[in-house]
């Protein structure tokens, strides 16, 4: 498994962490209801299709990335990085 | 400040395999450079190299900014002004500089870095893995290599690259 990190280009699954469900990125309100916090902290779907997770290039730029991909074609849909790419503003 | 006698992170005599040599440097200076917001083109001009694109080296003379990850390059080779809009930390101290060269280098390297190093030239870096060290590879050019890991990991770099350079001598030996 490949992942097309925005900042490195292709790298290999080894140099990422995965973290889990994107939802992470979708925090609720401080004074949000208790079942929004109860679906951030604990309810996860588990789809047979597209779904959207964290990654770290851990050994890599250090870039948080969401992947979107499909759990039944294993295909990888897209990566984007979190922060954007304001990063990088470099010379070739 | 007492005056500290620099000790090389190995002190192992050059190794080499397959025609293929590895080497502990001589202790780099190196600083890490993160610009703060909107400053690279300014941390650039301060250094008189431009920052690096991701995978990439700026040189000029012996002072060399290599990419190492996410709005962070390392300054080789020179020290950095002060005043730069940047975070600015020596890093001198935590990392060992290993070379390798040599006709079999890349294929050395791609038992243990996640990366096909074919064709690589000179300008180009990685911040990638040596196995599971943190690793960032600078592309010499004709096969030559620097090796940046953390200095607490050099024998087990070492070690790990010794190794792989055996194998690569021990097939060479059978296809013979
Ligand atoms: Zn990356």
């Amino acid at each position: 498994m490949r992942l097309t990190c925005p900042l490195c280009g292709p790298r290999d699954r080894r140099e990422f962490y995965y973290s889990g469900d994107a939802v992470l990125l979708a925090r609720p309100a401080t004074d949000a209801p208790p079942g929004a916090w109860d679906d951030y902290l604990h309810n996860r779907d588990n789809p047979a299709g597209v779904t959207q997770d964290l990654w770290y290039h851990e050994q890599g730029c250090c870039s948080w990335l969401k992947v979107t991909r499909n759990t039944v074609t294993h295909e990888i849909l897209s990566v984007e990085s979190v922060a954007g790419t304001s990063t990088a503003g470099g010379a070739a | 400040m007492p005056d500290l006698i620099a000790k090389s992170a190995l002190g192992l005599p050059p190794l080499t395999h397959a025609g293929t040599t590895l080497m502990e440097s001589a202790l780099p200076q190196i600083t890490a450079i993160a610009p703060f917001p909107g400053q690279t083109g300014a941390v650039g001009d301060a250094l008189g190299l431009a920052f690096p694109a991701p995978n990439r080296v700026t040189e000029a003379g012996d002072a060399r900014l290599v990419w190492a990850g996410r709005d962070l390059a390392f300054l080789i080779g020179a020290a950095a002004p002060d005043g730069l809009p940047a975070s600015v930390t020596d890093q001198s101290d935590g990392w060992v500089a290993l070379t390798l060269s040599g006709a079999r280098a890349v294929d050395v390297l791609a038992r243990l870095v996640p990366l096909d190093l074919r064709g690589v030239q000179r300008g180009q870096a990685f911040r990638t893995a040596l196995n599971h060290l943190p690793l960032v590879l600078m592309a010499e050019g004709e096969g030559a290599f620097t090796l940046l890991t953390f200095r607490s990991m050099a024998r087990t770099a070492w070690h790990e690259i010794s190794d792989a350079m055996e194998k690569v001598a021990a097939r060479t030996a059978l296809v013979q």
